[in-house]
């Protein structure tokens, strides 16, 4: 399934997909997660792990480039980029010129480039990778995400795992419990429907359940207003080059980050959240719109890192997969497999990780992977959510550890 | 429960949402024939607008500019724009509308996006053979789909080749369409995605052609079965599994019914209507237990919007560009546009709808159609007395009744019926049905 865009997925069927998210929360809002900052059962220097999923299949050749071998350049001659473009990580390898940010992080230890990341028997669909992807099953994908079956393991409260999209991706989606959905497009102008939210008698359950959206309104609506107005107005936010590609809007992955920090800065019980942006499908005519998508995540990611630096906040970010190694024919790539992961943040080892995949000893045209998801997936339960992996990952023992010692 | 309420949730799941008048007529009529109408109705739906027809888009070669290929991509995005906006404005103005809502059911059961089919025709080429053979026999409806050449680019049924097989449409055909996870092997994949092997589209003249040379002709074991299957025989021999039996119903009854799952039972009665479609409606329809549940279902964003401009005398087609631009915008905000289904999976259901984020968007899209309503409609609410106004709307919008909390928040809102509208569409009661 080609083109999918942030929030335009969900468990997979809708017969057996439901009962996974029927079990979680969906109406719950920024009020409820801001308001367990004052419970105080948030262990002190717990870890937050924020997973920024980029739909669509970011090409991972063109964003962390191994500009020094001479397979990348001749497999993609159009679309490669050379010495004098990439932001240089090392001799071999540098970073697309709209990571300018992550370049920084990179060089004051705060990024940390996992290479090779993939899967055995490497699912070139979307949906499926993607499937595998969140919930870390590359054999037959469930409808529990890993988050979720974290959720499950630390007690089933939705507001540990927040996504601030419209619906609950299957990341979040437990067996049991399922995190929370919450709005962040929040406008002024539903004044006096709150009578709607009040219980009534006898309801069915499903409508008691739309009732109490109405509840949570007023209360989001004046919490998020407060939010907005004490924002220092960024004097970058309207320089009009906002590009046209309708995958995803410009700001949606800042205003995402922008509520994660507030909610970390709050103390809230949150220990997981989940942010995205959409577009990367990009199989023609990509450099240009990979450098603007990758411009937004450069930005927004590194504004949320700065913010959060010197508090226990691990950033994860990837794609369902990677690209093809030859460049098509219409100056795009097609659907691969073996990618980079991000992981950001402060207190954790910086610096290049995992093997790069050769370019020229190729599973059918696409890169062997060297790390499996899994094992990163090990280390972010381990290290930032404190919790055995094992239990989570179904028995799975690999670990790659990217944070404490 | 009296014969009016039971035939007004007869009506609100087997129709995009009806009016008082179709309420009415149909109460006249009876519970039975109203089934037997809604199954089979008489003539042409004269109502309805005819598809819209597409200009070719120009064939580009490989060395066309990037400006060419921009230009053709903007007409491919704006003829699947205009195919959405008929659609909609279809499923407002068509009479026949148990036969407009099968269409839609299809579209969430064969799950096609436009986002990677990029093919108007093609689309609206799905719709119609939904129309046309969605509502028979089973197997036969599946022996067609396989070879409809949206679904094929939507699961790349085109790549599928003797030498490169592609699994993408066989796993899906038995996951999703017909017969359920657990239901066959990975081994029935690889075999059935050999059996589909040779098909091509002409993505220009909108047609499937067999390429003989790309099928694999070789034995495959399916299902236990081990013959030379082509297509056919497959779609065939999956549709007709004891599994399939089941599993059709669930669907039907999951969109139709409850998102409970129904008691065996039910399940029983239903299998035992066999696999003709029309067979299974009218048995899910007059089915004891579907009396059973009323409230169990929330609206899709689709089915809330249509009935609602069916209800106000709302056509699409009459708004202003920018109103139906925010009509799609709304939808989508809901996370539902028609030819956009988010995965091959189809839409989401019950209470994943139900979120505060889709809650704004449900106020945004009741305020446009609130003020849109047609002058009649405003007028009939008007001629009320103000104390009655909540129960003329609840006619209006053929809600059975309202809670006391939502009654309260509508006598406070009487004044300005343009308001009382809006509040009506969105509440709890209009949400759930």
């Amino acid at each position: 399934m080609d083109m999918l865009t942030r929030r335009k997925f969900l468990v997979a069927s809708g017969v057996v997909g439901a009962g996974a998210l029927a079990a979680g929360a969906t109406a719950y809002t920024l009020a409820d997660i801001l308001d367990t900052a004052e419970s105080g059962d948030r262990p002190r220097d717990a870890g937050t792990l924020v997973v920024v999923t980029l739909y669509g299949g970011n090409d991972g050749l063109n964003t962390v480039v191994p500009y020094a071998d001479a397979s990348y350049q001749d497999a993609r001659p159009d679309i490669a980029y050379d010495a004098g473009e990439v932001l240089r990580l090392d001799d071999s390898t540098g970073l697309n010129p709209a990571l300018k940010g992550f370049q920084r992080l990179f060089t004051e230890g705060r990024l940390a480039v996992v290479r090779g990341v993939g899967y055995p028997k490497p699912d070139r669909s979307h949906f499926r990778s993607m499937d595998i992807w969140q919930t870390a099953d590359p054999v037959r994908p469930g409808t529990t995400g890993w988050l979720g079956r974290w959720l499950d393991t630390a007690g089933g409260d939705p507001r540990l795992a927040v996504s601030f999209e419209p619906a609950l991706p299957p990341l979040l989606a437990g067996a049991t419990s399922a995190g929370a959905a919450v709005p962040t497009n929040v406008r002024r102008g539903a004044k006096g429907v709150t009578g709607l939210g009040l219980p009534a008698a006898g309801e069915p359950p499903l409508q008691a359940r739309a009732a109490r959206c109405f509840a949570d309104l007023d209360s989001i609506e004046a919490m998020i207003t407060g939010v907005r107005d004490a924002q220092p107005t960024d004097p970058d936010a309207d320089e009009g080059d906002d590009p046209a590609t309708g995958t995803g809007g410009r700001a949606e992955l800042g205003a995402q980050l922008d509520l994660v920090a507030q909610c970390v800065e709050a103390g809230v019980a949150t220990r997981a959240f989940s942010v995205s942006l959409g577009g990367f499908d990009t199989h023609a005519d990509e450099k240009q719109l990979q450098e603007i998508l990758l411009a937004q995540v450069d930005k927004a990611v590194t504004a949320f890192v700065d913010r959060m630096a010197g508090r226990p906040v691990t950033v994860a970010v990837y794609s369902e997969f990677g690209r093809r190694v030859r460049a098509n024919a219409s100056d795009g790539t097609d659907h691969g497999t073996a990618s980079n992961v991000f992981v950001l943040g402060s207190g954790l080892r910086g610096g290049l990780h995992g093997e790069q995949p050769s370019l020229t000893d190729l599973d059918d045209g696409d890169l062997k992977y060297t790390v499996d998801f899994r094992d990163v997936y090990a280390g972010l339960l381990a290290d930032v959510l404190a919790t055995d992996p094992e239990q989570v990952l179904g028995g799975w023992k690999g670990k790659l550890s990217l944070t404490g010692s | 429960m009296p014969d009016r309420a039971r035939i007004a949730h007869l009506l609100r799941r087997a129709t995009f949402g009806p009016t008082a008048e179709e309420v009415d007529a149909a109460e006249r009529a009876g519970y039975d024939v109203t089934v037997s109408q809604l199954l089979r109705p008489t003539g042409s739906d004269s109502g309805a607008p005819k598809p819209p027809v597409f200009a070719a888009i120009a064939e580009l070669g490989k060395n066309a500019s990037r400006a060419d290929k921009q230009k053709a991509n903007q007409q491919r995005r704006q003829q699947v724009t205009v195919a959405i906006d008929w659609w909609l404005d279809r499923m407002v103005a068509a009479e026949h509308q148990l036969t407009e809502k099968m269409v839609f059911f299809w579209h969430g059961h064969w799950a096609t996006s436009a986002q990677k089919v990029k093919a108007a025709p093609l689309m609206l080429g799905q719709l119609q053979t939904f129309r046309e053979h969605g509502r028979g026999d089973f197997a036969a409806f599946t022996t067609r789909m396989i070879r409809d050449p949206a679904l094929i680019i939507w699961l790349d049924g085109q790549k599928n080749t003797v030498k490169a097989p592609n699994e993408n449409l066989a796993r899906e055909l038995m996951e999703l369409f017909t017969l359920g996870i657990g239901n066959y092997a990975e081994a029935d994949v690889k075999a059935g995605a050999r059996a589909l092997t040779g098909f091509t589209v002409d993505r220009r003249a909108g047609t499937v052609k067999f390429v003989a040379r790309r099928h694999d002709r070789g034995a495959k074991t399916i299902l236990g079965h081990t013959a030379a299957f082509d297509a056919d025989q497959f779609a065939e021999l999956v549709a007709t599994q004891p599994a399939a039996a089941g599993f059709l119903p669930q669907r039907l009854w999951f969109r139709f019914a409850s998102g409970e799952p129904m008691t065996d039972e039910v399940l029983g009665r239903l299998i035992g209507a066999g696999r003709d479609v029309d067979d299974l409606l009218r048995a899910l329809f007059t089915d004891p237990g579907f009396d059973d549940t009323r409230g169990q279902l929330v609206k899709q964003p689709v089915e809330w919007a249509v009935g609602a401009m069916r209800q106000l005398g709302i056509r699409p087609a009459r708004l202003t560009d920018q109103q139906r631009k925010q009509l799609v915008s709304g939808l989508n905000g809901l996370d539902q546009v028609p030819l956009r289904p988010p995965s091959v999976g189809g839409w989401p259901a019950g209470a994943a709808w139900l979120t505060t984020s889709s809650l704004q968007a449900r106020l945004r899209l009741a305020e446009l159609f609130a003020g849109g309503a047609a002058a009649p409609v405003l007028d009939r609410l008007r001629a009320a007395p103000t104390a009655g106004r909540p129960d003329a709307l609840a006619r209006l919008l053929v809600v059975d009744g309202w809670t006391d909390r939502t009654r309260k928040v509508l006598a406070d809102a009487a004044g300005k019926p343009e308001r009382l509208i809006q509040l009506g569409l969105v509440s709890p009661e209009y949400t759930i049905h």
